[in-house]
């Protein structure tokens, strides 16, 4: 039982991560329908802006509060990360709106190609570990829960409480889902397109960023090919929670990561990602809108 | 498939529907609709806007399952076929009843001759011998595209689309896909053939050129046709029979004639708070005007 | 935010202005961009800590060359391209007559491909033709055989597949695990692994099917890792990440041999002077009939129903299924021809390496075969060979110019940065012609007179 609810602590931790990525996915597929296959490099990005971050302030402030020195990691690579998403969006897919279908895909792709290996090229293509910045472990009716994760689970919480605020009940949020409904419409009725999509991909880049912030906290290493898998996997959770909906990316995110520590702990490690996209490929097979979305109707 | 054989068979019914209901959630499209289209005949399906007309059309062209009923297809060679049970391929395929759409459904980027070779595709499959036949270069597959040329050629010409063969499909001014799309559903061969609102958006020239494609589809071919049509003009002028659909049932089922002397049809164009009802009743008067003691044409 | 548009009134000395606004704005995003990764960089001390080193002077650099570019192509590239557009709308729908080269450029190119193995030996010797026949040539032709194949399942019948890499995968495994453990010949497994792969291009391809266009290949992309990690992961038959070594030679028809003990071994026979390059230079003829193939028979089934039926189902398949066309076997033909085409090339190459290991299916593979069909244009074959040549020939390429170490220094390796450019080439190709080198259409049928179908009426498929 222990064991059980110990596994579940960890796969809540990983699915929050998972989450916070999942929630880029959700945004920019639903403004302007298309799999930015970037985003999880993007995640990568923040990742290595905050190592980065992290060098620096160490170097220069020798004895600098740990929760000073996580938000500084964060802010910056909020920054970097949402900086990085907003010139990409306006150099390589703004030219492809409403061309070829397949052009804006082939185009990400492309990009995700050349944003890991920029960092392999500039950065080395070796692991970079950090020394464990949140260590203390708390015993809680004989379970051991960790600061780090518990950290992890709040920030995600609030981040989305902020995010579905944001969505629901400002402005931006409004133009958001009107740009969702019909492009066109929501230009003729004053609403500024671009600079809408603009801010919805600096939003899922910052989000990015904050989890790859965690995820080297957690994790306490990175690497730059780091964007490939949990990128897949915040995708497939979006997809799990019904793609468009932020909280169904969460949902999803969690469930993605319990399924995977739970494969792991009681069966076996080695195909914990077959697991994965096996439930993506059967979720998608049967119920293709997901636990929380709209079901789509074909019209004839 | 002579004229002759039609008009011996007319009034025994090609197409029967018994009992049909469609619900989608909460929302009965369709509640308990019986009606029959005779062999050789046209016939219209009218109504005002939701009326569910076109969910009747996918429920008798198998995109839709409807909820409840039996929607009967019986072919010249007397051979029934329960459309309800069917997937929609197989209803075009084996029971020849074929369809167009109400937003015309072009292969826009293939040329107007491929848009109409597509159609023959069945037939095409079995010459090639699935493929097989034809990928080694057989004769029988070289005769049978010379021949589906020569199909989509007479349906081109019937069609005025002959000069047009070799531009793509998405080229062609709006009137003329709608004719390319009549004639790509009459390459399939049907015995029945479904058109969802054919005049919609074409101008008064190219609405009578439509009257004569359907008069002649119905004269050479002798297929029935069954149409939805908001164009009284086109309803009166050329249907043989008429059914009227409100809120999913039917509310009038006869000749033109009858139909648009129905006070129920009346009050149910009049019930509609719309722009639309003037016009259906002036155009019904004028029509009426101008045929005068004609009368109906059974 | 800048505005990107060029118009008349901002001529003149106002669009020095903004040129050097957008400029300072280009480098002050540049400086953003690249402040944390190419100004500092993470490297190992002795003790393993990770330390930083400062590079200011490049970070300057990237600065620079962002806000002087950006200057530059404010000031004189967009007024030239705008005037150039214009000029071209001028002299639209002029026929220009088509050179020799132009209408006989699949016959001329075929013809250079049977000839570069003798000439590359003529002129770099038997060991030198070495890296032309095998880098390049065999490196090239199995991408382009490769992008025709997937090309049947994305460009013709429009299901967008982003796990072709599986089925290249199991011809691969097919060949290797059959040839070591019944000892059949290659041309023998050849057939058998395309009949294999296409066996499984019809399992998985069975139940994605209903599904539609980013969903259809986020599934196939679901596939495609799932296979790989088996592979990896099932190690009693697979071995693992260690992979499957000694994979038998292919022989010419079980005639000559290439193995160097054997009595009919072709060097020997021949009386040549040992060398594997003559192998290569076999192997070279086998993938160029292989590719041929796949063209030919691509060609031919685009003019069978079947085929105009996979590009009805890509243009509107919803008018499909009202034409009595079973969409759901068309799509699955079309899968699994597609998967054929992968799995005679997995088996190739299985048999060019004598190794397979999952490393080499990876989804980045997939990815760049996908990359090569859309830039190439989908559905043509010839824009999809000149793609295949560029992306794949261009980085091959990289390897080889080592001039480039004489101006970045003797550190600088060109390998490093072949997907960085790779993944720069596919954004930028996309970006300058989203439809690819080949935009139009050959129709398979005509009445009057063949015209080509301009690549605005053509659809890219929803499923």
């Amino acid at each position: 039982m222990e064991y059980f609810v110990q596994q579940l602590i960890n796969g809540l931790t990983l699915g929050s991560i998972y989450g916070l990525i999942a929630i880029g996915y959700t945004m920019v597929y639903g403004i302007i329908g298309m799999i930015n296959f970037a985003h999880g490099d993007i995640f990568m990005l923040g990742g290595f802006a905050a190592l980065i971050i992290f060098l620096i302030l160490t170097s220069v402030f020798v004895g600098l509060p740990v929760v000073i020195l996580l938000l500084v990691m964060m802010a910056a690579a909020m920054l970097t990360a949402a900086l990085w998403n907003w010139t990409i969006e306006k150099v390589a897919y703004r030219p492809l709106r409403g061309s070829f279908r397949l052009a804006p895909l082939i185009t990400a792709i492309g990009m995700s190609i050349t944003l890991s290996n920029f960092v392999q090229v500039t950065q080395g293509p070796r692991n970079k570990p950090i020394p464990p910045l949140v260590s203390s472990v708390y015993e809680v009716f004989g379970l051991s829960v960790s600061l780090k994760q518990i950290m992890i689970m709040i920030l995600t919480v609030s981040l989305l409480a902020v995010f579905w605020y944001i969505v629901n009940k400002t402005s931006l949020g409004r133009a958001q889902r009107a740009t969702e409904q019909d492009r066109k419409m929501a230009a003729l009725l004053g609403i500024d397109v671009d600079r809408t999509i603009s801010i919805t991909f600096i939003m899922g880049a910052a989000l990015a960023a904050v989890a790859g912030t965690m995820y080297l906290m957690y994790y306490g290493v990175i690497v730059f090919t780091d964007g490939f898998v949990p990128g897949v996997k915040a995708f497939t959770a979006a997809v799990l929670g019904g793609i468009g909906s932020l909280p169904g990316a969460v949902l999803g995110g969690l469930l993605i990561g319990l399924i995977e520590s739970l494969w792991s702990a009681y069966f076996t490690i080695d195909y914990k990602d077959v697991a994965t996209f096996s439930i993506l490929a059967i979720v998608l097979i049967f119920k293709p809108s997901g636990i929380l979305g709209r079901p789509e109707v074909e019209k004839v | 498939m002579s004229a002759l054989e039609t008009n011996t068979m007319t009034n025994e019914p090609i197409l029967k529907v018994e009992h049909l209901s469609m619900r989608f959630g909460g929302l009965m499209a369709i509640n308990d609709l019986s009606f029959e289209a005779r062999r050789g005949d046209i016939t219209a399906l009218i109504g005002p806007n939701g009326a569910g007309k076109t969910t009747v059309f996918n429920c008798v062209t198998g995109f839709y399952k409807p909820t409840m009923g039996m929607v009967t297809m019986t072919q010249r060679s007397g051979k029934k076929f329960l459309l309800e049970r069917m997937p929609d391929f197989e209803i075009t395929r084996d029971a020849k009843v074929a369809r167009t759409f109400q937003n015309i459904r072009m292969f826009s980027g293939l040329t107007v001759l491929e848009n109409l070779l597509v159609a023959q595709h069945n037939m095409l499959m079995r010459a090639s011998g699935f493929t097989i036949l034809g990928l080694l270069g057989f004769a029988g597959y070289r005769r049978a595209t010379e021949q589906s040329i020569e199909i989509a050629k007479y349906w081109l010409e019937k069609a005025d689309l002959l000069s047009r063969a070799d531009d793509p499909a998405g080229d062609l001014p709006y009137g003329a896909q709608r004719r390319l799309e009549i004639a790509r559903a009459m390459c399939t061969g049907p015995e029945f053939l479904c058109l969802d609102e054919p005049a919609a958006g074409l101008n008064p020239r190219e609405s009578l050129a439509l009257n004569e494609l359907l008069r002649s589809i119905r004269q050479d071919t002798g297929t029935s046709i069954l149409l939805i049509e908001h164009d009284m003009s086109v309803v009166m002028e050329i249907s043989d029979h008429v059914i009227v659909l409100e809120y999913g049932q039917k509310i009038s089922d006869g000749t033109p004639e009858e139909v648009k002397n129905d006070p129920r049809v009346i009050a149910a164009y009049l019930g509609v708070e719309d722009e639309e009802v003037e016009e259906v009743i002036e155009e019904i008067e004028e029509i009426q005007e101008t045929e005068g003691g004609q009368g109906g044409k059974h | 935010m800048a505005t990107t548009t060029y118009s008349k009134e901002s001529a003149g000395g106002s669009l020095t202005a903004r040129a050097l606004r957008e400029g300072f704005f280009a480098g002050l995003v540049a400086f953003g961009l690249f402040f944390l990764f190419v100004g500092l960089e993470t490297t190992q001390n002795i003790r393993n800590e990770l330390v930083l080193n400062q590079r200011w002077g490049l970070l300057a650099i990237f600065v620079a060359v962002a806000a002087a570019g950006r200057f530059l192509g404010v000031l004189y590239v967009q007024p030239w391209l705008a005037a150039r557009k214009t000029a071209k709308a001028a002299v639209a729908d002029k026929d220009v007559p088509e050179t020799f080269l132009a209408r006989n450029f699949s016959k001329l190119a075929i013809l250079a491909l049977v000839l570069m193995p003798p000439v590359a030996v003529a002129l770099f010797g038997v060991q030198g033709s070495l890296k032309w026949v095998d880098n390049f040539g065999i490196q090239i032709l199995i991408y382009v055989m490769l992008a025709w194949g997937l090309n049947i399942v994305v460009g013709l019948a429009g299901l967008l597949d982003l796990g072709y890499v599986a089925f290249y995968a199991v011809g691969a495994y097919s060949y290797a695990l059959l040839s070591q453990h019944f000892g059949f010949s290659f041309w023998i497994l050849l057939p058998l692994a395309g009949i294999l792969a296409a066996f499984w291009g019809m399992i998985l391809g069975f139940p994605v099917l209903r599904l539609k266009g980013d969903y259809l290949a986020i599934v196939t992309l679901a596939f495609g890792e799932i296979i790989r990690l088996v592979l990896i992961n099932w190690t009693e038959v697979t071995k693992g990440t260690f992979g499957i070594s000694g994979i038998p030679k292919a022989s010419v028809f079980g005639i000559w041999s290439f193995d160097v003990g054997a009595a009919n071994n072709f060097a020997k026979v021949f009386e040549l002077p040992m060398s594997s390059a003559y192998y290569k230079i076999f192997l070279f003829y086998v993938i160029l009939a292989l590719a041929l193939l796949t063209a030919y028979v691509t060609i031919r089934l685009r003019r069978m129903p079947i085929g105009r039926a996979w590009e009805a189902l890509r243009e509107d398949e919803i008018a499909c299924r009202s034409l009595g066309i079973n969409t759901v076997t068309t799509k699955l033909t079309a899968f699994a021809t597609g998967a054929m085409f992968g799995g005679f090339a997995g088996s190739f190459f299985a048999v060019r390496q004598g190794f397979v290991s999952p490393e080499s299916f990876v989804f980045l593979e997939s990815a760049i075969i996908l990359a090569i069909v859309v830039l190439g244009g989908m559905g043509s074959l010839v824009g999809i060979a000149v793609a295949a040549t560029v992306m794949v020939g261009g980085t091959e390429l990289l390897r080889e110019m080592t001039f480039l170490k004489a101006i970045f220094g003797p550190d600088f390796t060109p390998e490093l940065y072949r997907m960085l450019i790779f993944g720069l080439a596919m954004v930028v190709v996309m970006v300058w012609k989203p439809r690819g080198f080949v935009g139009s259409r050959e129709p398979t049928a005509f009445l009057h007179e063949r015209k080509a179908v301009s690549g605005s009426f053509t659809k890219e498929g929803h499923g």
